[in-house]
């Protein structure tokens, strides 16, 4: 008969590990280095606040985003995980870019494989589909551009560390 | 000449040093910027990250602190990992939507050349 491996957290406070232990759930004591970084950058006494505040099928989510956050911030301790939305938001523009000028591609290989009107003057019918083309290239455009909610705030920001070229593809959001 | 206690002071009631590390980014006239990182972080945590930082990153710093925190205030589960997820999702869409354009493409390309052989073809009928 033996007690219970107290948690990561209750083993890094060095307190005993009561039943209803806040962190338990969440903090096994086989990753100590979990709860090491969220206490390091919050703090235990925030982080326990922050959890009793949230039902508790949500506080398993809320535990994966703060570990996220704090290794975002330990990693780049000047931009933290504001670095790696700095760097999407780029991305995700470059691309919608590059989107655009794909898809007003289409348009003018459309518009070239049209067949001519007859009834037309050249003159008119070039004006006519330039206007056209214009028309639905700046419509394309604007469609095109499904710009996020997400307000640019940070469009100028980079990464104060070289580690963080391409923060995300090397770890999964949730553990 | 009084000095001014900086907003970080006047929360922790207690007397602003002339080398306060807080005061040249919670100034006084935004109590509600120093209350939301301290909520999430902690006077003494945010007060280590900046001591450990160059002054000339303080600032940025503290900046991107206060937006983690607000951010973790209005979504208490997810924080600003809501808006990165949000933005990977965002990222995978418009790459999955700019391949099957530049797929169209090649495919109108190589039936534009088809149609004129086709045309060609008809006409001997």
């Amino acid at each position: 008969m033996g007690g219970t491996s107290p948690c990561a957290s209750c083993k890094l406070l060095r307190r005993r590990c009561a039943k209803d232990c806040i962190f338990a759930p969440y903090f096994p004591s086989d990753d100590p280095h979990k709860f090491a970084i969220v206490h390091k950058v919050f703090g235990a006494s925030n982080v326990s606040k922050m959890l009793q505040e949230l039902p508790i099928h949500q506080r398993g989510d809320a535990v994966s985003s703060l570990v996220y956050e704090a290794n975002a911030r330990v990693r780049d301790p000047v931009y933290g995980c504001v670095g790696a939305i700095s760097f999407l938001q780029n991305q995700v523009s470059n691309l919608q870019m590059q989107l655009a000028v794909a898809q007003a591609e289409i348009l003018c290989i459309q518009m070239q494989q049209e067949p001519v009107a007859a009834t037309l003057p050249a003159s008119q019918m070039l004006d006519h589909h330039q206007y056209q083309d214009h028309d639905q290239k700046s419509l394309l455009l604007s469609n095109s551009h499904d710009f996020n909610n997400i307000p640019q705030y940070f469009s100028s920001f980079g990464s104060s560390s070289n580690v963080i070229q391409d923060p995300l593809k090397r770890e999964s959001l949730w553990t | 000449m009084v000095n001014v206690r900086c907003a970080t002071c006047k929360y922790l009631r207690r007397r602003c040093p002339s080398d306060c590390i807080f005061s040249p980014y919670f100034p006084s006239n935004n109590p509600q910027r120093f209350e939301s990182v301290h909520r999430i972080y902690g006077a003494s945590n945010v007060a280590k990250m900046l001591e450990q930082l160059p002054s000339s990153l303080r600032p940025q710093a503290a900046e991107t602190l206060c937006y983690e925190a607000e951010s973790r205030i209005q979504d208490p589960v997810y924080g600003c990992a809501a808006i990165i997820f949000q933005l990977q999702q965002q990222l995978h869409n418009t790459e999955c939507e700019l391949a099957k354009t530049r797929a169209e493409i090649a495919i109108i390309r190589s039936n534009g050349h088809g149609q004129e052989s086709d045309i060609y073809s008809a006409d001997e009928y």
